[in-house]
């Protein structure tokens, strides 16, 4: 006890240095992310101001003409705007209501063991390189498209609108259950069911009849990028929704069983409202995702600077930011370009500011999520 | 968590203890010969290499395809020691490597034919350059119109970063505009892979990338081939150059290496893998 107690000073001070950098160096890797963001936002703004400078914010945001490389060079960037926005759009409406409804089944219709092995081989699409999915894309997926363009098309229509018809059917119809007189309602249910059932069959074959006529001239379009895109949103949207359709508990769900509600009332009434923040952040994410993809859309999308004529025609090529970014930094370099070099920066500051504003959102839901379960 | 904080500290000062120890520099000079540009000279670079490191042991090459205009900027700014390009240095190039205390010094290695390329099924035969601009303007937009089934074309171009492009607008576009509904692809190969896959594409690459899943037709009554690229009658043809910071001291790893191309073998290894030599052998 003596021994320990006669340090001498120089030791002392000499521990309390250490104590000192090891602090520090514990604060240093705790906020270096924060850094890290805050250098990223800085050098992007310090390189995309001067394009605006030079060439001003009118024609980047309202003119489709896009010639960088050209003496007279037009930097029009509204056709790359929407090519992004397109895909983005059309991987939402593949990989949404499939994440969200495999997340549902996988959380509470399928058993448990289905679930220990699903989820896991889920998530491991995450782990597929992205130029994987963009060689798949050009090599399979295109020449695909190209020859059976039209079924590929009625198919895909199938897969994602099915399950979707299947579950809004289920609401639609007990919601007319519960509006008719109590003795009639098992048989308001079924001819309910039956009723929208057909028409959405119906529906879907015509559908699937005009789509499979649809002509598809080039296999490399916003549809081929959006399935791709897709497919990778999945991972994520199912991962992070099924985390928080478990976090409901199993309170909430025996309360509601207990109440007499059906497995299907319980789900659509109970468990997925409770878990809504977090699926709306699962699909944040997601799109996310799809936004900031570059390989997969620069190998397949086609990379024409064109605004698709209907504006919502996935069956055009089009050139999306983060490919445009990519494909042209090589050649407008800081050396010999000047605003072909800045608007690449301008672009980047575009979707880092959608990235932000979708990340604050996100954040926002979870933490309201999180206030609601307390 | 004082401790560990102490722990740490301790280990942070012995890391920079041995960083500023491990800092005294080690260079090895003169056997590592850096190659980057042009993905249309890449080929050639490689096979050179590949070639002279076998007949040199010890020497090591490395060459990336990231684009002429990479390949340039890497010259300029010293990360590498040949710039291969598919065009000439453009003159704010030159104005920055001269700023930045570089010369440099171009040879032409090979000679490339842009071959313009459709798929194997298309009875299109040939075209003239005015036809191609045509197409790629955006005025032609039907193979009916050149005398091909009646189907639209899918018009597929090299992305503005690379030096086919450059060639490719050099020689065939005469200023001007390829339409806003051209796709753009990353790499050569890639075109190939669109218009083996794409019956009614047209797209253009560098001889060295024709072979039997692709057609090259003919342009203004020519074939694309060594013969009528050399003897200038073929219309769509540039010179292929590596460029280094100014002439490499003679008897150098790189002086031998860049005159590899003067050389029997290094003519062969250039027609081997589709292109054209400089001189005939």
């Amino acid at each position: 006890m003596r021994e320990q107690l006669l340090i001498s000073e120089g030791a002392r001070r000499f521990k309390r240095l250490g104590a000192f950098f090891g602090h520090s160096l514990l604060t240093g890797v705790a906020s270096s992310s924060i850094i890290a963001i805050l250098f990223i936002f800085y050098f992007i703004m310090r390189d995309a101001l001067p394009f605006f400078r030079i060439e001003g914010v009118k024609e980047f945001f309202s003119s489709a003409h896009w010639y960088p490389s050209r003496e007279d060079a037009e930097f029009g960037a509204l056709a790359i705007f929407v090519g992004s926005g397109l895909v983005t759009l059309g991987a939402s409406i593949v990989a949404v209501p499939l994440g969200v409804l495999a997340a549902v089944c996988l959380s509470d219709i399928l058993p448990f063991s289905v679930r220990q092995v699903a989820k896991p081989v889920i998530e491991m699409l995450a782990a597929i390189p992205s130029v994987v999915y963009g060689f798949f894309a050009l090599a399979v997926f295109a020449p695909l498209l190209q020859t059976k363009g039209g079924s590929v098309l009625a198919i895909g229509a199938w897969i994602v609108l099915a399950p979707l018809a299947l579950v809004s059917i289920a609401v639609a119809s007990d919601v007319v259950a519960s509006r008719s007189p109590v003795r009639a309602r098992a048989a308001a249910r079924v001819v309910a069911a039956a009723l929208m059932g057909s028409a959405a069959v119906f529906a879907l074959i015509a559908l699937g009849g005009f789509l499979s006529r649809l002509p598809v001239s080039t296999g490399t379009n916003a549809f081929n990028v959006s399935v791709i895109l897709g497919i990778m949103a999945l991972p994520t949207i199912v991962s992070v929704s099924e985390d928080s359709l478990n976090a409901v508990g199993r309170e909430l769900r025996e309360g509601s069983y207990a109440l007499g509600a059906t497995r299907a009332e319980t789900l659509l009434k109970v468990v997925i409202p409770a878990a809504g923040s977090g699926i709306l952040a699962a699909v944040i994410l997601g799109v996310m995702r799809a936004v900031g993809e570059t390989m997969v859309v620069w190998m397949a999308s086609g990379n024409a600077a064109r605004i698709p004529s209907p504006w919502f025609n996935l069956l055009e090529p089009v050139r999306t930011l983060t490919a445009t970014i990519a494909g042209d930094m090589g050649e407008a370099d800081q050396v010999t370009g000047s605003a072909r070099y800045h608007v690449l920066f301008a672009m980047a500051l575009c979707l880092l500011a959608f990235a932000f504003v979708m990340n604050v959102v996100s954040e926002y839901a979870v933490r309201r999520s999180r206030r609601k379960g307390r | 968590m004082k401790r560990i904080g102490n722990a740490l500290g301790m280990t942070a000062l012995a890391a920079v203890l041995c960083l500023v120890f491990a800092a005294t520099p080690s260079f090895t000079q003169g056997n590592k010969i850096v190659v980057d540009g042009s993905t249309t000279v890449g080929p050639i670079a490689k096979a050179f290499a590949e070639y002279f490191m076998a007949k040199n042991p010890g020497v090591n090459i490395t060459v990336s395809e990231s684009g002429s205009g990479n390949g340039a900027k890497s010259l300029i700014n010293g990360t590498c020691d040949v710039a291969s390009m598919s065009r000439f240095m453009k003159d704010e190039e030159f104005k920055a490597a001269v700023a930045k205390g570089v010369l440099p010094v171009g040879v032409v290695v090979a000679i490339d034919g842009l071959a313009i390329v459709v798929h194997p099924s298309s009875p299109v035969q040939g075209l003239t350059i005015a036809q191609i601009r045509d197409i790629y303007t955006g005025k032609i937009t039907n193979w009916k119109q050149v005398g091909g089934p009646n189907v639209a074309i899918v018009v597929i171009s090299r992305d503005t970063n690379s030096g086919t492009y450059e060639s490719f607008e050099t020689l065939v576009m005469n200023k001007q505009k390829i339409a806003d509904k051209a796709e753009y692809v990353g790499s050569s190969g890639a075109i190939r892979a669109r218009v083996q896959s794409t019956p009614a594409a047209i797209g253009y690459v560098g001889l060295g990338f024709v072979d039997k899943t692709i057609k090259a037709i003919k342009v203004d009554g020519v074939a694309p081939d060594n013969a009528t690229v050399t003897s200038g009658e073929y219309p769509v043809a540039r010179p292929l150059f590596m460029f280094t910071n100014g002439v490499p001291k003679m008897g150098s790893k790189l002086y031998s290496f860049l005159n590899l191309f003067l050389t029997q073998k290094g003519q062969q290894i250039v027609e081997e893998i589709g292109f054209v030599p400089v001189t005939k052998y």
